[in-house]
């Protein structure tokens, strides 16, 4: 099971960063991914996995109004 | 959707200019000795009181700038000492102040050209201030006046000209002039400039007919595009501003300044202006199209995204989402949008968001066939006037776009009224016969216009709708129609002002950035729903309390300053996230720093982060005071209706049931299975009412006040301004 912004999503083996995003539907373009504390860089998206029980945090950049 | 247009193609009205002013008769005259401001001010105040004809000139103090800055805090300021707490809106004693604050006028840091207008709301009974572009503001001060204060009432209809140039202000009666903004907009705009060149020096403050029936009417400002060779408007939405102008029997404010020039405000120190303008500037042009795309799109970008998130209101506010999202969101408006031309309302602003869509030929109406530039629609508008309404023809949403503001209603205003009118339509609290004949059917564009077009004719139905969901909301249950709990319900306003258009249902944190604020439920407060809902970032009542804090504080500032929000936080630095990791990110430090610099930059008076956050407490708790003293301002009148906070009817509940009993199950500690959705639904509304009122007492005591809302008298004295009639208004109430 992972954490993703302190909610449990369930760990898929060989998981990534891409997959997570889809699988919680976040679309927003701007956003930072920190995976137990370590900003994720953009680029490794795709390729980056996620280890079990890892801590996700996906902040969105959006200001609204 | 019709996009083969020319978009300098439009039918003119400036060719009745001869004829109109002709008709002109000069009430009052006025010499005064324009100047430039100093430091960003002119510590001068343009005061017109129209029962009397008479203009005067009034000093901006010391006391004025070092307590209440500037632009909102200037018209809290005047509207205080000018009225009572008996005064009603439409009293001569209520004034309408518009000022632009220090830092508007300058062209080097985006977003400089803000002006701020205060007067007591018709739709709450308290004051309301409306941050708005266009060149109103800037040109007003580089004419010598840090604030224009209007009182009284004309005996007809008035422009009042303030001729910098020519050292002259002049009240005329205008009799023949329409007051509709597309119209008045450009024909005062073209009477009143002295030849082409001069164009870009005049802008006209304006409301439409329908303003003169509806609560909601709203001020245009103006600001000529030369690209277009058309005068375009930004509105002062909310709260019926233009209701109160068109109450004074105001047509127009035309202000003609002097050439614009790269240090009008005479900067204190411009090569730190200069410096901080290129950084943003960099920003948006490095980064904008990677990010929001605000130079395409405007803020109708956040269309889609909100669908995405179930945040984008759909049917009153019932859910989040619709499957025909796509055809009124940002990919339509980049097509739609004529490209490529500046859409700056202000000079120099790199971000370039004020859309228009050319070439739409007018449907309905009075000016049905007339070619049109329509300003926006930006997010609001499409969210209100459209999915809120179940309405996704992109046409039919530029149709009632165009009619509201040339009308001069508030889009966010009629948007959520339309919405809660059609959702009772579809309840059957409302029916042809009530409605006398209009379909309000979910979608019914072609009814949304004729609405419209009733309350510019001043009968039917719309004349009721343009008085708001309050005002309606007592209507339907003085005369019986519906379960008057069900009305409160979906009635989505809180102190009488529309709710703008996000789902704050899953949000706790924008709940109450909606029900706090002090004006009534606009974003431009707080808009904290990725903070809360998606990022998760303040998830106790203290940390969405510290949100509540400072966010409210933070763009309040803006409203001080003759600033636009826009650049703060819908641009970022790509290394923001870097540097700030937490919900530190969210304030943008980086930018915080450039305003700063800006501040200092322009009025060589130093300012740090603590003090920056201290000019917007004294301003917001005074207003807070305000409210008070006008018999508001506690918390009875904090408090959203249930449908910002959870689903109120069966359908709601059970088109999110999974989220709804997880919800029960792993934060109420109730386990749903075996409850019947009515069973489930009062578990809700009591696990939300009672969290909802928790927040309530951590922002309170946040902001120092008590806990029925009040500011104390330690805050007051801590912020400097417990001034004895501010001390008289709070000191009944410190329970």
């Amino acid at each position: 099971m992972l954490r993703v912004n302190d909610t449990p999503l369930e760990f898929e083996a060989g998981m990534t960063v891409r997959d997570i995003l889809r699988r919680r539907n976040y679309v927003w373009r701007m956003i930072a991914v920190y995976v137990n504390g370590e900003l994720v860089p953009r680029t490794t998206y795709d390729t980056r996995q996620v280890p079990d029980g890892a801590d996700v945090k996906v902040i969105h950049q959006i200001a609204g109004g | 959707m019709s996009v083969a247009y020319d978009y300098k193609v439009r039918t003119e009205y400036k060719g009745d200019v001869p004829r109109l002013r002709a008709a002109h008769t000069v009430v009052a005259e006025f010499p005064f000795q324009a100047s430039l401001p100093i430091r960003g001010y002119t510590r001068r105040t343009l005061f017109i009181d129209l029962d009397t004809m008479s203009v005067r000139e009034k000093p901006v103090t010391e006391e004025m700038i070092d307590i209440f800055t500037g632009g909102r805090g200037f018209g809290m300021y005047y509207l205080w000492h000018a009225i009572t707490p008996e005064t009603k809106w439409n009293d001569p004693a209520n004034e309408i102040i518009i000022s632009p604050g220090p830092i508007a006028g300058n062209p080097q840091y985006a977003g400089s050209g803000k002006s701020l207008v205060v007067t007591i709301s018709p739709m709450t009974g308290i004051p309301i201030d409306c941050n708005v572009g266009g060149y109103f503001g800037p040109l007003l001060k580089f004419c010598g006046f840090d604030a224009l204060e209007i009182r009284g009432k004309a005996k007809a209809d008035t422009v009042i000209f303030i001729d910098g140039p020519s050292g002259l202000i002049r009240l005329e009666e205008a009799p023949e002039e329409t007051p509709d903004s597309h119209v008045a907009a450009e024909v005062f705009t073209h009477m009143y400039a002295a030849d082409a060149k001069d164009l870009q020096n005049v802008s006209v403050v304006s409301a439409g007919k329908a303003a003169e029936t509806a609560y909601m009417g709203c001020l245009n400002f103006s600001w000529y595009d030369p690209k277009r060779g058309a005068v375009r408007l930004k509105q002062a939405g909310r709260g019926g501003t233009g209701t109160v102008f068109r109450d004074k029997r105001l047509k127009a404010l035309v202000v003609r300044g002097p050439k614009m020039g790269p240090n009008l405000n005479n900067a204190a120190d411009l090569p730190s202006v200069i410096r901080v303008g290129r950084i943003i500037n960099q920003e948006i042009h490095d980064h904008d199209d990677e990010q929001c795309r605000m130079r395409r799109q405007g803020t109708a970008h956040l269309v889609e995204i909100m669908d995405a998130y179930d945040l984008l209101p759909v049917h009153n506010f019932q859910y989040g989402k619709h499957l025909d999202t796509h055809r009124i969101d940002s990919q339509v408006w980049d097509k739609r949008f004529t490209q490529a031309v500046p859409d700056r309302c202000w000079y120099g602003c790199g971000m370039a968001c004020s859309k228009g869509a050319d070439g739409h030929i007018v449907r309905t109406g009075p000016y049905k066939g007339h070619i049109v530039t329509v300003d926006g629609p930006e997010y609001e508008n499409v969210g209100g006037l459209a999915s809120n309404c179940g309405l996704f023809d992109p046409d039919w949403l530029l149709e009632v776009n165009f009619y509201c503001d040339t009308y001069g209603i508030d889009t966010i205003s009629y948007g959520t009224t339309c919405a809660f009118i059609m959702e009772c339509w579809e309840k059957g609290i409302l029916n042809a016969e009530r409605t006398g004949g209009i379909d309000l059917s979910w979608g019914n564009g072609e009814s949304e216009v004729e609405l419209l077009h009733q309350m510019w004719r001043g009968e039917g139905f719309g004349v009721h709708v343009g008085k708001g969901v309050r005002y309606l909301q007592d209507l339907f249950i003085e005369n019986g129609w519906g379960d008057p709990q069900f009305i409160r319900d979906i009635g989505m306003q809180i102190k009488g002002l529309e709710i703008s258009q996000y789902m704050s249902k899953e949000s706790l944190a924008q709940q109450g950035g909606y029900a706090l604020a002090n004006k009534g439920p606009q974003h431009d407060e707080a808009w904290l729903i990725f903070m809360d809902m998606v990022n998760n970032q303040i998830p106790t009542f203290e940390d969405k309390a510290e949100a509540l804090h400072y966010f409210p504080l933070f763009r309040t500032w803006f409203g001080l300053q003759g600033l636009c929000k826009l650049p703060w936080n819908d641009i970022e630095p790509p290394d923001n996230h870097e540097k700030y990791p937490g919900p530190e990110a969210a304030k943008v430090p980086a930018h915080v720093d450039n305003y700063l610099a800006l501040y200092t930059g322009i009025t060589g008076r130093p300012l740090d982060r603590a003090s920056l956050l201290e000019q917007s407490e004294r301003v917001y708790n005074f207003q807070r005071v305000f409210n008070l003293r006008m018999g508001q301002g506690v918390r009875a009148f904090d408090m959203p209706p249930y449908r910002a906070m959870g689903p109120v009817t069966k359908a709601e509940y059970e088109s999110r049931a999974e989220r709804y009993d997880a919800q029960l199950k792993d934060i109420v500690g109730i386990d749903p299975a075996g409850k019947s959705t009515e069973e489930k639904m009062a578990l809700h509304r009591q696990w939300r009412t009672d969290r909802y009122n928790r927040l309530v007492d951590a922002v309170y005591k946040r902001r120092g006040w008590t806990p029925n809302g009040v500011p104390t008298l330690e805050t007051l004295k801590k912020l400097r301004i417990d001034f004895p009639e501010v001390v008289e208004v709070v000191k009944a109430h410190q329970e």
